[in-house]
């Protein structure tokens, strides 16, 4: 933020009067909020709240990227969107509830996934950068372009019950890279998809997200730099990690070797959806569809249709017959199963069964296919009449 | 007996368990104690070179081993070892 800093209109100072008469804030640090730009990677989980709240303190200029659209299984957490949206662009359901927040502030919107041509031009303009993605090639996109372009990188990730929060890449703090300097090699770590997210989790860390922004924005307190905010929902309890920039950093150390951004996917393995979306390219020795999973168990074939989900799903929908143990139990339990039984292995979609189908031929298992797509493809073509999650 | 802080995405490893309490002088002993408690963390822990795995960073109480002496960092009596891997979580892409 430079030059002059924008008048307050009377609405404004209405509006903001509860900051205007603290301190900390008042008149001129409501004139800096107005003058920041903020741009929030991601309107989901983590992005809803954040947007939300830098809306309603007067952030003058928001940007949000998404190119999603909204879904039933959003509204759980995703208070940017409502029922009503369900099906729209992520994107006009953000605007139209931010603009109905607060119609001071300016909206702009990018219907594009960031990538490495876009995501310098995209970050230019903007003064704090709020990472609120799902995945690991975003993430270390974000960071690096953070670094490169010496905007401040408000993070925070969710998982199941556990959230992180840090401020990365400001002038002498670390980056996302001095924390992790190379990401999980695909399919280790599970996804939100994969493996669930408690609701009110995002609201915790994504608040916590914009309370840094416009920390930054002002100027005040402590900012969350070179710590790293582990929070347990289930334990309701905040932990703080001390969190150091490492000289040896490929992106911000003393010698970098990143200089420019590179590929992302490349960098992480192959992206998750594309292993899932690879799958079907297997032949019919390891895996086979639901169509024919169906036509055996109809002509009475002996089969063992192994579900590796986690109970919870179990309850939701299942294959008839089929047996459970989850794919964590399996290096223990799978000892309950005959080795030359004519095994088919399925979890929601055939990422897990693929692995537990793994481990299985390595103890020797003779007969052990993956069912392709999982529960999901058994409701798609043999029984619609489940609910699929 | 240390306690070890056990995240989420390991707790199946685990049996479901959030804490184990683990005895050894050393961070390298508490892991390797953990891992025979509980084999099917190792792979989530370290690569096949032996080596803990980039994406997880281990804590004696609030700081990263990678900036004491890694491995050989001594653990005393009420010490709590975090094991913190990386999550992605958020929107969508």
């Amino acid at each position: 933020m430079s030059g002059e800093l924008p008048e307050l209109s009377g609405d404004e100072i209405k509006r903001y009067s509860r900051h205007l008469i603290m301190p900390e804030v008042g008149v001129e640090g409501q004139r800096k909020l107005k003058a920041a730009k903020v741009l929030c990677i991601g309107a989901g989980g983590l992005g809803s709240p954040a947007a939300m709240y830098l809306a309603a303190a007067g952030v003058g200029t928001l940007g949000i990227v998404d190119f999603d659209v909204v879904d039933f299984s959003n509204l759980q957490r995703q208070l940017l969107h409502g029922t009503p949206d369900v099906g729209r662009p992520k994107l006009d359901s953000a605007k139209d509830r931010l603009n109905a927040l607060n119609p001071n502030v300016h909206i702009e919107t990018y219907n594009a996934a960031l990538s490495s041509e876009n995501a310098m031009q995209l970050f230019a303009p903007y003064d704090v950068i709020l990472d609120g993605t799902d995945n690991f090639p975003t993430r270390y996109l974000v960071n690096d372009a953070c670094v490169l372009s010496g905007k401040p990188n408000a993070y925070g990730s969710i998982f199941r019950f556990e959230g992180q929060a840090s401020v990365f890449a400001t002038k002498d703090g670390p980056c996302y890279r001095c924390l992790y300097p190379e990401p999980p090699p695909p399919g280790l770590v599970p996804s939100c998809a994969e493996g669930g997210v408690f609701g009110v989790l995002p609201g915790i860390i994504g608040v916590i997200q914009a309370t840094e922004t416009i920390k930054l924005i002002l100027g005040i307190g402590e900012p969350l730099i070179g710590r790293f905010m582990i929070y347990d929902a289930l334990r309701m309890r905040f932990r703080e990690l001390r969190l150091r920039k490492d000289a040896d950093c490929p992106v911000c150390g003393t010698h970098p070797t990143v200089t420019k951004l590179i590929d992302y996917e490349q960098f992480c393995g192959v992206a998750p959806h594309q292993v899932e979306a690879a799958k079907p390219m297997t032949t019919s020795i390891d895996a086979l569809t639901a169509t024919d999973l169906k036509a055996e168990l109809d002509r009475g074939e002996q089969l063992v249709v192994l579900d590796v989900r986690e109970p919870q799903e179990y309850q939701i929908n299942k294959i008839p017959g089929s047996i459970l143990i989850p794919l964590g139990d399996l290096p223990k339990r799978y000892v309950e199963l005959d080795p030359n039984a004519r095994i088919v292995s399925q979890c929601k979609s055939g990422m897990r069964s693929a692995k537990a189908q793994d481990f299985l031929r390595s103890k020797g298992f003779t007969s052990v296919r993956n069912l392709t797509g999982g529960i999901l493809g058994w409701i798609d073509q043999v029984d619609p009449s489940q609910p699929k999650y | 007996m240390i306690k070890i802080l056990i995240p989420t995405p390991l707790r199946p490893f685990t049996d479901k368990l959030d804490t184990v309490e683990v005895s050894g002088a050393t961070v390298g002993e508490l892991l390797q104690n953990l891992t025979t408690m509980h084999p099917g963390l190792k792979q989530h822990l370290y690569a096949a070179d032996g080596k803990l795995r980039s994406f997880v960073n281990v804590y004696v109480n609030d700081d990263d081993i990678r900036y004491l002496q890694k491995h050989e960092t001594p653990v005393k009596d009420g010490d709590t070892l975090s094991i913190i891997p990386s999550v992605a979580g958020g929107a969508r892409p």
